[in-house]
């Protein structure tokens, strides 16, 4: 039972949200884009919507300059 | 070169269309790089004026300073190839209604340069134009370190990335490096209208 984060292999854990997903990736920086097998999670569903097993999880991360 | 192959290019692009958020360092660069590749139509959307200071990296000249950088832009894509189809829409992109300037183009370009405002953009039209192409870019600011510098394919968005990149905020844009990504953002709008190069 695992995900993958960015192309690493992580451990599956039921009922995880993406922002506990985030926390425990040490994801700490506030402004990124979140896909979970190619699906957008709008970032208001963060804190709902549960990370599936054997997901693809893609986490971008968007720096300020342009 | 193949002629055919030649002709058959310059056709495609010429039909094509590319949507510019944003017309600042990313922006700028990446418009006359597809003008002068012959992109037929470009939707150029932004709110600023040129600013003395945005010279350091901006496709704009001193004399411009002071327009509506939309209007600065499609004067100079004008003087490069006035084949090009430039449509303008001067206005801020606000959540909600982001997508609205993009919907009938083949590719559009992230070229904002705030990251809440970047993601809010790659988010919306992700969600409400789900079969567009979106090409972005995020770790511009800084220098060197060219070859930190990739793309990443993420379903329909493409992304220009350097995630080790210093942020805007706590560093300088500096012309070579915004250039490069606006570049590197045009030739990824194209790669999407052509098709991979064999």
């Amino acid at each position: 039972m695992s995900i993958e984060v960015n192309g690493r292999k992580v451990d599956w854990v039921e009922n995880e949200t993406v922002s506990q997903l985030l926390k425990r990736m040490r994801y700490i920086f506030p402004l990124v884009v979140v896909k979970i097998d190619d699906k957008v999670v709008p970032k208001k569903d963060f804190s709902n919507v549960i990370v599936p097993d054997n997901s693809k999880v893609a986490v971008i991360h968007m720096i300020s300059g342009g | 070169m193949n002629r055919q192959k030649l002709d058959k290019i310059k056709k495609k692009l010429r039909r094509s269309s590319v949507g510019i958020a944003g017309v600042g360092g990313l922006g700028s660069n990446a418009a006359i790089a597809l003008a002068r590749a012959g992109v037929g139509r470009l939707v150029l959307v932004d709110f600023d004026k040129v600013e003395e200071k945005n010279l350091d990296r901006q496709y704009y000249f001193l004399d411009q300073v002071g327009k509506i950088k939309i209007e600065a832009l499609k004067d100079s894509i004008r003087r490069i190839n006035p084949e090009v189809i430039v449509e303008t829409y001067n206005l801020k992109l606000v959540k909600g209604s982001m997508e609205k300037p993009f919907k009938d183009v083949d590719v559009v370009i992230e070229a904002l340069d705030n990251a809440k405002t970047k993601a809010e953009f790659i988010e919306e039209i992700l969600l409400k134009l789900p079969d567009k192409p979106v090409v972005a870019a995020s770790g511009t600011a800084g220098y060197g370190h060219c070859d930190r510098i990739v793309t990443r394919r993420c379903g329909k968005l493409y992304l220009c990335y350097d995630e080790h990149a210093p942020s805007s905020e706590d560093d300088m844009l500096i012309a070579p490096r915004v250039g490069l990504m606006g570049n590197w953002e045009a030739n990824l709008a194209i790669e999407i209208i052509l098709g991979e190069d064999k």
